[in-house]
């Protein structure tokens, strides 16, 4: 059955429910430009969104030589052919009239247009000039969530044994990095040990700082699904903001900010209070019980209530909720990750599941989620802070098998320390230290903390910036040479989303001008400098995106991540995949850990570990000493203060964060206008009491600041807890008249302009939902409205009291159901 | 004064340097953030435990002054360096405190003193922890304080 659909109005689309243990049904989303029709589409080419971590197939449509529109993948097992807005709309962007069609080099202070080969000589010239002056320490790479498998690969070949450096990381840092470490520190490797598919057997489902809805949107229409059908799911959701997951919850928490791990430490209290231990699990997959269950012994509800700021009666029906569940099915996200303590918040999730031994059974899983969605394969090509494999920097075993792989010497790869974490690159860079910095697909001179530092640190003349991007964004317009790169629908390549799935995207159509896909960019460098193995032949011996799928696959053999099972024909018309995918497990892996704990033994753990307040690292003896068996560690902490606390000039706290119609620093998405309509510009969102209290009402000018710098945006009057504010990341500058950032006329928009510069020390990601804030009335609101949609979290209190978010007929969405 | 009181003494005077350092480093690098917010953190502790230290009998009066010479060259120019120095100073405090908390440990194991063992034993492994900041924290950035010099 067809029906039409407002798909800005209505993002999650009509429901097709379903009951617990039966398949999802099938609905494919469909949107195509206007005046195109199903037939006049030449080519359906294979694909999967690169704009959330959820990676919903789809196909893209192609009329003479152009993207007309997308369709989903009805075969999928991750989105059985739904499309959310993101996926249904941000495809336009492709096609933008400001792409990036040449490379620019910098004269005189000017960007000016210039030859592929003037581009690369000149980063080969600075390379080598840099190598024989100060060495390899003195380059970074800062690469992306967005670019493919492939490409991240190869710049992990060339930066850690051609360049030889420690520095290379990923904007994964920002969005994922402490997903990786709680799921290294519980289970000693990467890897998610669930499935999307627990949502269909799960009998309660706990969302920690995870607002599913808008950052996964087409997982929230599963659940949604399973809310209409038999037997649905009880929701707890913690989160401080009125999510469209707390108003379908059983029961929702919202805490004050920077206290998870007081709320888990007391919810993780009353489950053992209440024996609602699985002991045979414990006994048979666990070290660390006892350490947990002393240090939660006097972290009763009474005392987590008031830390938090939530009757300790909710806190025990959340409790209630988790104990009693038959399948527990527990997500996390931002909520976590970018808050204060977020590996030991993290980590007490999977401590949640080990002690209830809801672990490998279908509905009985765990989603330590990503934010970006190519953000797993940052991880396991080693383009962030580990090494390719999953492999243990610290493990000299790992490394020699390492260079092996890569026929070079093991003293080639720097192992010394791990790799550097890109805040601390940033660092060296402000220091002197480095002096090169190339960043791909990435814009930190919006979606990093403290901009106008970041900003400064750029701007230097002693670092050569490289930006390898589509458009001329905020940190292009700082570069010393722009290089224009192709983009999804443009070029071949996998990606693996946040559950494993391996998903191939095939070229559809050339890119504009002279733009190239990034794995051409950086094999075009690796000729340029001669990268050599140990033998003198190429240290790169592939040229397309197929050969370098196949050198992965040989890198990845025998590791947790195992591809050796997956080829592009196996990948190409079928659906995703999930790894590992080898001999033994043809078709991939549903879930990890069915019998037991897989890669934690001391020889095989891709960490020894970290202290969990402190980050500092444990060594190979005092792992070996504590895990000898190689079980699931279960690791308790503390709870401690957030750093910045609110006081009498900063009285609010301050959170940060995504919203449903916007993707990173809004490249792609302020340049889809049914996406751009929908949220154009910052808003600020604070709570009824907080708005009265300060005589401050509906669509008002506001200046938000912090020690660190303001922003101005139009107030949201909504359902969020007392005493915090929320700002929705990336707004930046490249469609304001200031260009790369504010100035006289164009006051602060980007939320990094306050965020302060802090990070877990265990993982290394910032935090963007603890700062202190202070709140100013600039302008009354004269009849303006704060341009936040009404359909989602920053919905207003006041029904009615602005229009309804709508996207029009430019917006209609055939849905197709059985 | 015996042996025990004069250990007590001795390192109850180590956690307050050692929290006043921390607290000192914190400021001096304010700039390299999780140097500045950990350090925080781990001052707490060594306050905590004087304080503990206070209360088990090692006096009240003012053990906390710094008399030993700082040692850091003051370093603006690269403060790298200097953060270096630092680190190196504060896991040579680190330690030494450590080996008073082990001398503690034994004494009370000798005496059979069950209050003085458990404060060691609850406090000394935060001491080591603190040890294994410091030296993670120089493992991982000495690489490129030392070996690659910053552009002028």
């Amino acid at each position: 059955m067809d029906a039409s659909v407002d798909r800005i109005a209505r993002p999650w689309g009509s429901r097709t429910p379903y009951d617990r243990h039966e398949p999802w049904p099938s609905r494919v989303d469909t949107f195509l430009a206007d005046g195109i029709d199903a037939d006049s589409v030449t080519d359906w080419v294979q694909a999967a969104s690169i704009l959330h971590s959820d990676g919903d197939a789809m196909d893209i449509a192609v009329v003479d030589g152009r993207i007309a529109g997308v369709r989903g993948r009805a075969v999928d097992r991750v989105n059985r052919g739904r499309l959310g807005p993101k996926d249904l709309f941000g495809w336009q962007a492709n096609a933008s009239s400001d792409r990036l069609t040449r490379p620019l080099i910098r004269r005189d202070g000017r960007l000016v247009e210039c030859s592929w080969d003037t581009a690369m000589e000149r980063i080969a010239d600075r390379s080598r000039e840099l190598l024989a002056e100060s060495g390899p320490g003195s380059l970074g790479f800062y690469t992306s969530g967005q670019l493919y498998l492939e490409e991240y690969y190869t710049l992990a070949v060339l930066a850690r044994a051609g360049i030889g450096t420690n520095h290379l990381d990923g904007n994964t840092r920002l969005c994922t990095a402490t997903a990786a470490e709680a799921l290294k520190e519980s289970f000693g490797c990467d890897g998610q040990p669930g499935s999307y598919d627990d949502v269909d057997h799960a009998d309660t489902i706990a969302l920690f700082g995870h607002n599913i809805a808008e950052t996964q949107p087409v997982q929230w229409m599963r659940i949604l699904d399973r809310l209409a059908g038999g037997d649905p799911p009880r929701l707890l959701c913690v989160d401080p903001r009125p999510t469209r997951v707390a108003r379908e919850a059983a029961v929702h928490l919202a805490p004050r900010g920077g206290t998870n791990v007081a709320l888990l430490n007391a919810l993780l209290h009353e489950i053992i209070r209440t024996d609602r231990v699985d002991h045979d699990y414990l006994a048979a997959h666990t070290v660390g019980f006892d350490e947990l269950a002393s240090e939660v012994a006097e972290c009763t509800p009474a005392w987590a209530a008031g830390i938090c700021d939530v009757p300790a009666a909710r806190i025990e029906e959340a409790a209630e909720l988790l104990g009693t569940a038959d399948r527990l099915l527990s997500t996390v996200l931002q909520g976590v990750y970018q808050s204060h303590q977020a590996t030991a918040a993290a980590v007490q999730i999977n401590n949640l599941h080990l002690i209830r031994g809801m672990l490998g059974r279908p509905g009985a899983g765990v989603l330590q989620m990503n934010g970006q969605p190519t953000a797993q394969n940052t991880r396991e090509c080693g383009a962030n802070g580990d090494l390719p494999g999953f492999r243990n920097w610290q493990n000299d075993d790992h490394v020699a098998d390492l260079a092996r792989v890569w026929n070079v010497e093991p003293e080639t790869i720097p192992h010394f320390a791990p790799p550097t974490h890109a805040l601390q690159m940033f660092r060296y860079a402000e220091q002197g230290s480095i002096r090169m910095l190339w960043i791909s697909g990435t814009n930190p001179a919006v979606s990093l903390p403290e901009l106008a530092r970041v900003r400064a640190i750029l701007g230097q003349d002693r670092l050569f910036v490289v930006a390898q991007d589509l458009f001329l964004t905020e940190t292009a317009q700082l570069a010393d040479v722009v290089l224009p790169a192709a983009t999804w629908g443009e070029k071949t390549g996998t990606f693996t989303n946040a559950d494993r799935t391996v998903h191939l995207a095939d070229k559809a159509v050339e890119p504009p001008g002279e733009a190239r896909p990034d794995l051409a960019i950086f094999l075009d460098y690796a000729a340029r400098m001669d990268f050599r193995d140990k033998a003198g032949g190429p240290l790169v011996t592939w040229h397309d995106p197929e050969s370098a799928f196949e050198a992965w696959k040989r890198c990845s053999a025998g590791r947790p991540c195992d591809y050796t099972g997956l080829t592009y024909a196996k990948l190409r018309g079928g659906s995703g995949i999930q790894w590992p995918c080898d001999d033994g497990a043809p078709d991939g892996t549903d879930r990890l850990y069915t019998d037991g704990i897989s890669w934690a033994r001391p020889d095989d753990c891709e960490t020894y570990g970290k202290d969990l307040r402190t980050g500092a690292a444990t060594d190979a003896d005092e792992y070996r000493a504590s895990n000898p068996e190689g079980k699931a560690m279960i690791k308790a902490a503390a709870y401690l203060p957030p750093h910045e606390e609110p006081d009498d000039r900063y009285p609010f706290q301050l959170t940060t964060g995504r919203t449903l119609y916007h993707f990173h620093t809004r490249t792609k998405t302020g340049r889809a206008p049914q996406l751009n309509d929908a949220a154009p510009d910052v808003w600020v969102e604070v709570s009824a009491a907080d708005a009265g209290a300060l005589g401050l009402d509906e669509g008002d000018l506001v200046e938000v600041s912090t020690p660190r710098g303001s922003l101005r945006g139009r107030l949201r009057v909504t359902g969020i807890r007392t005493g915090l504010l929320f700002v929705p990341f990336h707004y930046g500058y490249w469609d304001t008249k200031a260009g790369s950032g504010p100035d006289g006329e164009v006051p602060g928009r980007a939320a990094n302009e306050t965020t302060v510069t802090d990070w877990d020390p265990v993982s290394k990601q910032p935090l963007f939902k603890t700062a202190a804030a202070a709140l100013h009335l600039v302008e009354r609101a004269h009849g303006e409205i704060a341009p936040a949609p009404t359909t989602t979290a920053s919905a207003p209190t006041r029904h009615g009291s602005v229009p309804d978010t709508a996207g029009g007929p430019s917006a209609h969405v055939t849905e197709d159901t059985e | 004064m015996n042996g025990i009181d004069l250990t007590l003494r001795t390192l109850r005077g180590g956690e307050c340097r050692l929290a006043a350092e921390l607290l000192a480093a914190a400021d001096r690098h304010r700039a390299d953030h999780e140097v500045r917010h950990v350090a925080t953190d781990l001052a707490h502790w060594s306050q905590e435990h004087a304080r503990r230290l206070a209360e088990a009998g090692a006096g009240q009066e003012q053990a906390g002054e710094d008399t030993r010479a700082p040692g850091l060259a003051p370093d603006e120019d690269n403060p790298g360096l200097l953060l270096l120095r630092d680190l190196s100073a504060l896991h040579l405090a680190a330690v030494e405190n450590s080996l008073h908390w082990e001398m503690l440990a034994q004494a009370a194991q000798a005496t059979r003193d069950e209050a003085l063992l458990a404060l060691a034993s609850e406090c000394h492994p935060r001491t080591l922890r603190q040890m294994r900041w410091t030296n993670t924290m120089i493992k991982n950035i000495a690489p490129q304080v030392l070996a690659v010099s910053p552009a002028g």
